[in-house]
């Protein structure tokens, strides 16, 4: 394939598009398929086809919108209105009304225009727009042309150039400057190269990589292309985890499809590029996330980090030099290439540029995953985005960062979301959870949990997170109990602190953030516990033995 | 062999080191002493008890020294407050892991995990101790493999895999649950790989692997034969 000939399928894709006045976009995420959205495709065919309208209005499956707490939704174009909660059933009707009537139905559509009118979509750019099934669909939005515009008008270095102007940073939640890693990998002479892409998202109540590879498979893949072109890579490597299955059949199919065009395998573009991209699935352990596990894993090994340095960028896959990138980085990329670094670097702050996606979950009215620039405040997306605690409840906290992430209470909730705030405050980026905790949960029981998922995910290797982990959730046991004393709060704190400096990789050094900032932002509730024996929240089944005066 | 060019400062002093030493290696070549326990010459460095953890000037972070390469005007500190209370909690954790005591135990005075509390004072754990019994494998016909001592150091896996190569030894499971198995996970007189080197028994730092009516002063080896280091030096 040569690059003119993607303009040519994007100028026929547009043709055909034009052909329909009508396009029904179904969302065929995971989010919406237990509620039915397979059915619903289905549906809205036989609706359309018993209509008669086959030929003025097209049905496709789409990516996902956002809006999970509404599933399964409906998009319809132009106009891009979005049906909520739509049935089966309900499919003929809304066809009728909306396609042969022109009425919209105010009863489906969805309302709350604040959850979309904060948010800035560029990674997640063609969920809800694209069928992500099919390569002409992303073809079409200008997908590729960023691949085609790399290889043809580009050296590596100007491409390496870019992205450090961009600014852009890892988005796996370390927040390590991409431009400066590709330098590294571009700058090691040893040969042959690797890139990995780490779709090895584990933590509990986090699903922005999975949405994205399940509604925009290309825009991981092109990434990835380019990113080998940058640094001399022949090789790369999708680690997925196994626990999605819908993410894994849309990379395969997107895979396979990037290939028989040519956009992937040799000579890519008429170039004298090679490269090709393998997947590789998990086998269920978290810590196969870490930078170092992935390339243990991927080597066909325990899934146990190594120490650093060496660095992967100089011996990483084999002891050959490797980039590591979060897919989510790499979805960035071919946007940098086709509008320049310093567009990008306009969006967010000036130290963290771009957006971030959050799996927005816990106790909000509008649960979901959003994509927000940097900077953006927690108020924001708490109360605005996610519209607040449901009626009745109250806010207590906010976990940003995933299982490891730090507890925050109401008065840091005007902290800007970027990498040096969050971690300022004690909570991570991580990998873009933000879970909302209410009046009825207890503070001791939700550090508890995660303490519990740290330890239960530790894979073992060094001892501050694999024996120590197990006594922090001992002494929060204990305390839940309300068999706790301040002496163990005093012996909490310094493991915590052992296990957050002396632990080998990102998940022992930041596991113990939830017991942390909420000793730090939270020690009254601890307290409560300890010198009351009361839960605040209600929670634990605190049983005390009363002293019986004579 | 190459040349001491590397200049570094280790705890205020001034050191050469060789470019492919680590911090560790220039420390011990100078008498400055850093506390080891899963490292061992001669083996791949592991850098998973974190008793070796230094302070380097400029890294927030703090780095294991027996796999962190020298650098030219590095400046290290091995010794500090912060470290030495560190180290000491790990010390503790270990104690605390797992049934650790020493007055029944084989490797009492030849311990290295007892060694190193006595010099950093433990004499007591401030976390409670876990009295949990774990498996005591004694099938083979000359040695034994007590889980319950087991500080899960990997010595006898790296031994095992990288001197004999045989790699009859690896770790099952994960975090607390981890433990040392054979083969795949087969009783040790099963085991069709195993030659009966013992090597595993010999580099133990504990009493985990340790020959039958044996006294653990006998057969320990506190470091591999010279030539073997030498070898696997790069």
């Amino acid at each position: 394939m040569k690059p003119e000939e993607i303009q040519k399928i994007a100028e026929i894709e547009h043709d055909m598009r034009m052909a329909y006045k009508y396009r029904i976009k179904v969302c065929c995420s995971s989010g919406c398929i237990p509620f039915g959205a397979q059915k619903l495709l289905k549906a809205f065919e036989d609706a359309v086809k018993e209509l008669g309208l086959q030929n003025v209005c097209k049905v496709a499956r789409t990516g996902c919108v956002g809006t999970c707490s509404v599933a399964p939704v409906v998009l319809i174009d132009p106009g891009n209105h979005l049906y909520q909660n739509v049935k089966p059933e309900d499919a003929k009707r809304i066809v009728q009304e909306h396609v042969v009537n022109g009425r919209i139905l105010e009863e489906f559509v969805y309302k709350n225009e604040a959850y979309f009118s904060k948010q800035y979509r560029l990674v997640l750019r063609n969920a809800g727009k694209i069928d992500p099934l099919r390569i002409e669909d992303y073809i079409s939005v200008g997908g590729y042309s960023a691949l085609a515009k790399a290889l043809t008008q580009m050296t590596p270095e100007q491409v390496i150039y870019e992205v450090t102007v961009s600014g852009l940073r890892g988005r796996g939640g370390a927040g390590f400057p991409t431009g400066q890693k590709w330098n590294f990998v571009a700058k090691s002479t040893a040969k042959p190269k690797y890139v990995v892409a780490n779709l090895d998202e584990g933590d509990p109540g986090v699903f922005a990589n999975r949405t994205l590879a399940e509604a925009d498979p290309h825009a991981i893949i092109e990434g990835m292309t380019i990113a080998a072109y940058a640094v001399g890579a022949e090789k790369g490597y999708i680690y997925i985890r196994s626990e999605y299955p819908l993410a894994i059949q849309t990379l395969k199919k997107a895979i396979e499809q990037a290939k028989s065009y040519g956009l992937i395998g040799d000579n890519i573009l008429g170039s004298t590029f090679n490269f090709d991209i393998e997947l590789r699935l998990g086998a269920g352990a978290f810590v196969a996330g870490e930078e170092t596990a992935i390339l243990s894993s991927i080597e066909g090994l325990r899934a146990t980090p190594r120490p650093r340095p060496p660095y992967p960028a100089v011996s990483g896959l084999w002891g050959k030099p490797t980039l590591i990138n979060n897919v989510e980085t790499l979805a960035n990329v071919p946007l940098i290439i086709l509008n320049g670094g310093a567009w990008f670097s306009k969006i967010g702050t000036p130290k963290c540029t771009g957006t971030k996606c959050f799996s927005l979950t816990g106790k909000v009215r509008n649960p979901g995953l959003i994509e927000v620039p940097m900077g953006i405040t927690l108020k924001e997306v708490v109360y605005e985005i996610g519209g607040g605690v449901p009626e009745g409840r109250k806010f207590k906290a906010v976990l940003v960062g995933g299982p490891s992430g730090g507890c925050l209470p109401e008065s840091m909730l005007s902290l800007p979301i970027d990498y040096e705030s969050l971690t300022q405050a004690g909570a991570i980026m991580g990998s873009g959870g933000i879970v909302v905790i209410d009046d009825e949960s207890c503070i001791v029981d939700t550090a508890r949990f995660f303490i519990d998922f740290c330890m239960d995910e530790s894979c073992g290797k060094c001892v501050p997170c694999r024996a120590g982990l197990p006594k922090v959730r001992e002494i929060l046991d204990k305390i839940m109990v309300g068999e706790g004393t301040e002496e163990d709060l005093k012996v909490l704190e310094e493991l915590s602190y052992l296990i957050k400096d002396a632990s080998l990789c990102g998940l022992g050094q930041t596991a113990p953030n939830p017991v942390l900032t909420t000793l730090n932002y939270f020690k009254k509730e601890y307290l409560s516990h300890i010198l009351d024996g009361k839960c605040p929240a209600g929670k634990c089944n605190i049983k005390r033995m009363e002293v019986v005066k004579k | 062999m190459s040349e001491r060019t590397v200049k570094l400062v280790i705890d205020g002093r001034e050191v050469f080191a060789k470019p492919t030493d680590t911090i560790l290696k220039a420390a011990k070549d100078n008498g400055i002493y850093i506390p080891t326990l899963c490292y061992l010459e001669g083996l791949t460095a592991y850098g998973g008890c974190r008793l070796c953890v230094v302070e380097v000037k400029g890294n927030p972070k703090l780095m294991t020294s027996c796999t962190t390469p020298v650098s030219n005007n590095m400046e290290v500190i091995t010794n500090s407050p912060r470290l030495n209370k560190y180290r000491k909690q790990i010390i503790e954790l270990l104690l605390a892991e797992r049934t650790h005591t020493c007055s029944v135990c084989v490797a009492n005075g030849s311990c290295e995990l007892q060694e190193l509390a006595t010099r950093f004072g433990v004499d007591h754990t401030s976390v409670s101790r876990n009295w949990k019994r774990f498996e005591i494998d004694m099938t083979h016909e000359r040695f034994v493999l007590d889980h319950n001592r087991c500080i899960l150091c990997t010595r006898c896996i790296r031994v095992c895999d990288e001197i004999e190569g045989v790699h009859v030894l690896d770790v099952k499971r994960r975090g607390k649950d981890s433990s040392i198995v054979i083969d795949l996970d087969e009783p040790w007189a099963a085991s069709y790989s195993c030659t009966s080197c013992g090597k595993c028994s010999a580099v133990c730092p504990v009493g985990a692997i340790y020959v039958k009516l044996k006294p653990l002063s006998e057969t320990k080896k506190k470091e591999l034969p010279e030539f073997v280091v030498e070898r696997r030096r790069r």
